[in-house]
């Protein structure tokens, strides 16, 4: 499982890897901001967490296509299949990705939220909601994409099945910055969104693995 | 045994013993690739069962599984993790890729790609090979590589069934597919495999 986690974080990074569109496209949503709404503070602080938080889940949602689909297409899920439990490669591979797009994107938010005027004590819970719910992204998102492994250039079915599923995430993560920008306490929100995070890292493997068995079907 | 709705091939019943090797022999589209499947686990038959356990078999299909950003060696190093061999000098040695193990999959040939994808089999301790095509983009080097590879490991007590259109590169029994063809409407054989 480690030389699985391995690969797929040296992949991500080469040239051509997943990890650089993520963050770009994370870059270039929070940057675009300010112009599109206008420089004024109070409009800009009153959007920030929640544009921080929904750039981060499509930026999440932009390389999830490619988690099973490059594998499935030279032949690698077939050997993987062979190699070891399937469950065991989801939670890999799904580890990998959050590690290259939600743990770094938890990383950036905050910095990223001067561009839009978040005040400085909502930096911290911003930086816990994105870290603790995006792992919720990932392996949702893993799901996903093995259910629309089979089918060939996935990536509209795959948006479509997965944005529902992330909108819990959305609404307590975004909450959680909300309220941490306004100063309240945001305790409650912030353990609920954990034990989503949890919930998906448990389950989602077993069920995402049933779907790519199908699919190899 | 039925593929996309489609029954292909039905009543097959095979066994090798170890130590041998099998060659399958049938026209386009017959489904010797779908059978070497179901032998791996990773189709189940319509009908019938396998008597082996597919964890025991090693499968090179039509796919290399080549990333074309890492390099030959971090490639074969990464399978080697995976199935617990503890170095990746076999591999190295059985297809003679020390002059191109710093090279990345995007840079490599047709038949490097094959070569890189055969000495997997050297890193996978499984006693049965299931090669589908291994000769395809294979030049005469190659090949001679891949008989020596797989006459070590018959040697070693293993087996192997092979998929192939021209000459199979070692000599082994050959079995045409052609008369295990389902027929539409067909009530259907038993379906069963064993192999040893």
């Amino acid at each position: 499982m480690k030389a699985l986690l391995i690969r797929d974080l040296r992949l991500a990074l080469r040239s051509g890897g997943g990890f650089g569109l993520g963050l770009a496209f994370y870059l270039m949503v929070v940057v675009l901001t300010p112009f599109a709404i206008g420089p004024g503070r109070a409009g800009l602080t009153s959007v920030a967490p929640g544009i921080l938080w929904l750039a981060a889940l499509l930026a999440a949602l932009l390389t999830l296509e490619r988690l099973f689909a490059l594998d499935a297409e030279d032949g690698s899920l077939e050997q993987l299949a062979m190699a070891m439990p399937l469950e065991a490669a989801v939670f890999a591979k799904a580890l990998a990705h959050w590690l290259t797009s939600g743990a770094v994107l938890a990383a950036l938010g905050p910095p990223l939220g001067v561009l839009l005027a978040l005040p400085l004590e909502g930096a911290l819970p911003l930086f816990w909601a994105l870290l603790l719910g995006s792992p919720a992204l990932s392996f949702i998102g893993a799901f996903g994409a093995a259910l629309t492994v089979a089918v060939r250039r996935g990536g509209l079915l795959l948006s479509l099945l997965v944005l529902p599923l992330y909108v819990p995430t959305l609404i307590f993560g975004a909450e959680v910055a909300r309220r941490g920008a306004q100063g309240l306490d945001y305790q409650a929100p912030l353990a609920l969104l954990a034990a989503l995070s949890l919930g998906c890292v448990a389950a989602m493997p077993f069920a995402a693995a049933a779907a790519l068995r199908a699919g190899l079907r | 045994m039925a593929r996309g709705g489609r029954r292909l091939l039905s009543g097959v019943s095979l066994a090798v013993t170890r130590g041998t090797a099998l060659s399958l022999h049938g026209r386009n589209g017959l489904g010797k690739t779908s059978l070497l499947r179901v032998l791996a686990g990773l189709l189940d038959p319509a009908e019938g069962r396998l008597i082996h356990d597919p964890e025991k078999t090693a499968y090179a299909g039509h796919g290399d599984a080549i990333k074309a950003s890492l390099t030959v060696a971090e490639m074969l190093g990464f399978w080697a993790d995976l199935y617990g061999a503890a170095s990746i000098e076999p591999a190295l040695l059985a297809f003679d890729l020390d002059a191109i193990a710093g090279r990345r999959g995007e840079a490599l040939s047709a038949g490097q790609r094959r070569r890189c994808a055969l000495a997997r089999l050297a890193l996978v301790n499984r006693p049965i090979w299931l090669l589908d095509e291994p000769t395809a983009a294979l030049d005469q080097a190659g090949q001679a590589e891949l008989c020596a590879l797989l006459s070590g490991h018959l040697n070693a007590g293993g087996s192997a069934l092979l998929v192939t259109h021209g000459a199979p590169p070692i000599d082994c029994p050959r079995l045409d597919l052609e008369a295990f063809r389902a027929t539409p409407g067909e009530e259907a054989g038993a379906f069963a495999e064993a192999l040893e």
